[in-house]
């Protein structure tokens, strides 16, 4: 059974005073995703990652589309008490303090009383705020705000935990914390959808990534799939300290550093690189596969988004 | 269910207290206690009426600007903090939270309007230095008073659903300067013929009729309330309550939280 099945849910609001206009947030989405795998879900800002996000919640209503969370149908409350959900920025009651808080949270959450106060010290303890449980949150910086914000999200044990942008405002250390606590949850069998734009989080933690544009999903699949579809690229080294005019003619990239000429190249342009390198009578020391990266992917889907709308329009 | 609304008005009320909303008290309590000094000294006979007039409206006034300002904030100050998201992404249903709210307001009222009639009691003491039978009337001024406030609490919910604090505070205090005046009203619209009056009656019964809780004069001449008032107000409070936390749930379960 899939943790979350996105059924064409969609989103258009109006805008506008006077003359309401209508802005299209989310174009019909589908997607799912699996149980027990981390999913990652990137886009620029403004892409639709946080209005997704909040139609699962509950907190906006679709304009068209339905939603299945954990085999339920999304809008049901009971669905509400396996999932844990971060938001964007998060801001709480700053006249609580980080215990008090998420003790009313598992209030909300309906967590059992006697279970309430042992899982208040874990989670505490799991985000690293022990030491300042009492302390009132107007006095946390965003750093630890966003660490309450994660204890919150834990604390009632869900089945599926939603974040939206969990690494926005910390600093190397607690991205790495934020990371490896991902990892622990999958571990313990929960499903985990992150909303980022910070690729390199995605492609250190992510079974499978969508990637949304625009309102519109514009690919989906595991990292290695979704790279390897760009066309690859080879570094070709030689010994020398010019680049013959024949090698720019293949539209290689070069850099000379010292006496070494480094080129970058379609991977089907290959054999031709070497064929000219015999013919000038270069010294070939090395040919390196060049990995295609998710930024690569994602800025060539982004570039290729842009095209299609500049062509239709 | 009904666990959820309680935590959610015990937080609340917490957040009051914790705002220094109750700070409040200390302002009625210089007033009053600066109020029954002075009328002890300048008024003979009548420093009595005094004390209670002067104590039960300022209960009412405190009460219903306190009623007001925290009012107009709790659901709209929710959505623009965004503190609402992580409340309601849990089993919560969103008219649980406009109950809630409701229910942690209006007990923060209870508690504040408890402590004030305190120092009414006390200043009427200090001027008269004995309690008479007639004095138990204060209560039933104190219960239309907390019935006022909980017409209010609705109201300033039922606009904290929809629009923004400022705008919430101009209707709501509008609402309650036009439901003071209500019997007036209703008088005007007596005299008016035509569209007017058809058009004044309407106006006269939709707001609410704020100048049927005031007993205050009557209670301080200690002349009695009679039983029948008592139930029409509970019953008129408890309505009127009732249906503007409907609008206030109606249309916030509609609403996206952008």
């Amino acid at each position: 059974m899939p943790a979350i099945e996105i059924l064409g849910l969609e989103k258009t609001y109006s805008v506008g005073f006077w003359r309401k206009r209508q802005k299209r947030a989310l174009l019909p989405l589908q997607l799912t995703v699996e149980d027990g795998e981390i999913f990652g879900f990137l886009g620029p800002n403004g892409a639709g990652k946080t209005t997704t996000l909040k139609l699962l919640m509950g907190l906006v209503f679709p304009t068209a589309g339905s939603a299945r969370i954990l085999g339920h149908e999304w809008t049901e409350p009971s669905v509400k008490a396996q999932i844990g959900f971060l938001p964007e920025q998060p801001y709480f009651y700053d006249y609580l303090t980080a215990h008090e808080l998420l003790e009313y949270y598992g209030q909300l959450s309906g967590v059992p009383a006697r279970q309430r106060k042992q899982r208040v010290e874990q989670v505490l303890e799991k985000v690293g705020l022990r030491d300042v449980q009492g302390v009132q949150l107007r006095k946390f910086s965003k750093g630890m705000l966003q660490r309450v914000g994660i204890g919150q999200a834990i604390l009632h044990d869900p089945k599926l935990v939603f974040f939206d942008e969990p690494m926005s405002g910390l600093d190397p250390m607690g991205r790495r914390e934020v990371r490896d606590l991902m990892e622990q949850l999958k571990h313990e069998g929960k499903t985990v959808f992150f909303s980022t734009h910070i690729l390199s989080d995605a492609e250190a933690l992510c079974d499978r990534v969508a990637i949304i544009h625009k309102g519109e999903l514009r690919g989906v699949g595991a990292i290695e799939d979704l790279t390897s579809s760009v066309q690859g690229k080879v570094e070709v080294v030689w010994q020398g300290t010019q680049v013959p005019a024949s090698v720019k003619a293949l539209g290689a990239e070069c850099h000379v550093t010292g006496d070494r000429v480094r080129a970058i190249i379609a991977e089907n342009q290959q054999d031709a690189m070497i064929d000219v390198l015999r013919r000038e009578r270069q010294r070939l020391t090395a040919i390196t596969p060049v990995r295609t990266s998710l930024e690569a992917y994602f800025v060539e889907k982004l570039k290729r988004a842009e095209t299609t709308a500049g062509t239709t329009a | 269910m009904r666990t959820r609304i309680a935590y959610i008005a015990s937080n609340t009320f917490r957040e009051a207290v914790r705002d220094r909303v109750l700070y409040n008290l200390i302002a009625f309590a210089l007033l009053l206690s600066g109020a029954a000094i002075l009328v002890g000294q300048i008024s003979i006979e009548i420093e009595k009426l005094v004390v209670i007039n002067l104590g039960l409206t300022a209960v009412s006034l405190f009460g219903v600007v306190i009623a007001i300002f925290i009012g107009i904030g709790l659901v709209s100050k929710e959505i623009e903090k965004r503190t609402l998201y992580t409340v309601l992404s849990r089993p919560v249903r969103r008219w649980e939270f406009i109950v809630g709210k409701f229910f942690g307001l209006a007990g923060t009222l209870v508690v504040n309007t408890f402590f004030m009639a305190i120092g009414v009691f006390a200043a009427l003491f200090y001027v008269s230095h004995k309690f008479v039978r007639a004095d138990a009337l204060i209560l039933v001024a104190l219960y239309f008073i907390i019935l006022e406030f909980l017409i209010i609490c609705s109201l300033t919910l039922l606009f904290s659903s929809f629009s923004s604090p400022l705008l919430s505070a101009v209707f709501a205090f509008s609402l309650f300067v036009i439901g003071s005046f209500a019997e007036d009203l209703r008088n005007f619209a007596g005299m008016a013929t035509g569209i007017t009056h058809w058009l004044v009656t309407g106006v006269a019964y939709l707001v609410p009729n704020f100048s049927a809780f005031n007993v205050i004069t009557s209670v301080a001449h200690e002349q009695p309330v009679a039983g029948q008032l008592i139930l029409q107000n509970t019953l008129y409070a408890l309505f009127y309550a009732t249906m503007a936390l409907s609008g206030a749930v109606l249309i916030f379960d509609r609403r996206d939280l952008k």
